[in-house]
């Protein structure tokens, strides 16, 4: 069984890197570009049995920081 | 007057901070992250800078999870005294002893250098030996200094007259300009910027030995 957990910093925090990823994509030309926000991927390999619960327990108490990031859960 | 420094894997400030507590009298116990107690009598705690865990995740994310940080929980909550600096405050917003995070610094690089910090209330243990309004010299050294919180929390922290220090020069993007933050209780300090690393003739400075000095026989075991 398998989760995976997308984490993202929050509207309207200030994503530094997805700007200077932004930036770089209009250095290189790529000029319809007019946002980017950078998160991460967590993939979880779970033992049977693991509820969507498990991992929401999971997210809120080490995977995100709430304060300042977002998640979503996908289970497969 | 007994003082302990948490040593973390990844941790580099650690002796630092307790060469710095030693000066101003206290006696200083090393304690490892995977121990679960703090010892008897501790006055106040220190959650030294570093890279624990290799700021794996988020930086502190690991460490606020370790037994130590449990004890160091438990300690803050029956109001006992603690410092966090640099990857110390960032472990101590990840436990949510203090509140907001520190983001990437907007610049996107490390920074390592002395500045500029304005003392913004000298009503703490940690401050009292400054007045407010006082800019003083003190190491900056990180790649995630860059403070946040949201609206309310800052307004909060503002009005409580919790907002230690802050930057006169900004380096990291900080809301507020805010380089240290005081709990509800003003028992526990977090700051981005080294005072530990200001506080001996042989570091170029020494405008950070006002705040153990004047630790040094305030703060009681809790």
């Amino acid at each position: 069984m398998k989760a995976r957990v997308h984490v993202m910093l929050k509207n309207g925090v200030l994503d530094p890197q997805g700007e200077a990823v932004r930036h770089a994509l209009g250095a290189l030309g790529f000029d319809k570009v007019e946002g980017v926000r950078q998160g991460k991927v967590i993939d979880l390999d779970l033992a049977e049995g693991a509820t969507e619960a498990d991992v929401t327990a999971m997210c809120e108490k080490l995977l995100a920081n709430t304060v300042i990031e977002s998640y979503s859960i996908e289970m497969a | 007057m007994k003082a302990a420094v948490v040593v973390f894997p990844g941790s580099n400030c650690d002796r630092d901070l307790a060469v710095a507590f030693e000066q101003a009298g206290f006696d200083v116990s090393m304690v490892w992250h995977k121990d679960s107690a703090l010892p008897e009598g501790v006055d106040i705690v220190g959650v030294p800078g570093g890279f624990s865990y290799g700021d794996y995740l988020r930086c502190g994310a690991i460490a606020a999870q370790s037994p130590i940080c449990k004890a160091v929980i438990e300690h803050a909550d029956r109001g006992g005294y603690a410092i966090g600096v640099c990857n110390g405050f960032q472990i101590l917003t990840e436990t949510g002893v203090l509140p907001g995070a520190l983001l990437r610094n907007a610049g996107l690089k490390y920074i390592c250098r002395t500045v500029d910090l304005k003392v913004a209330t000298s009503d703490s243990v940690f401050t009292q030996g400054y007045n407010a309004g006082d800019v003083i010299g003190v190491p900056i050294a990180h790649h995630d200094g860059n403070y946040f919180a949201d609206a309310e929390t800052v307004k909060a922290l503002q009005d409580q007259d919790r907002v230690a220090f802050t930057y006169e020069d900004n380096p990291n993007g900080s809301v507020a300009d805010i380089a240290g933050i005081l709990s509800e209780n003003r028992r526990v300090l977090g700051m981005m910027p080294h005072p530990e690393r200001a506080a001996d003739e042989g570091h170029g400075g020494t405008d950070g030995t006002a705040m153990f000095r004047a630790l040094a026989g305030m703060v009681t075991a809790a």
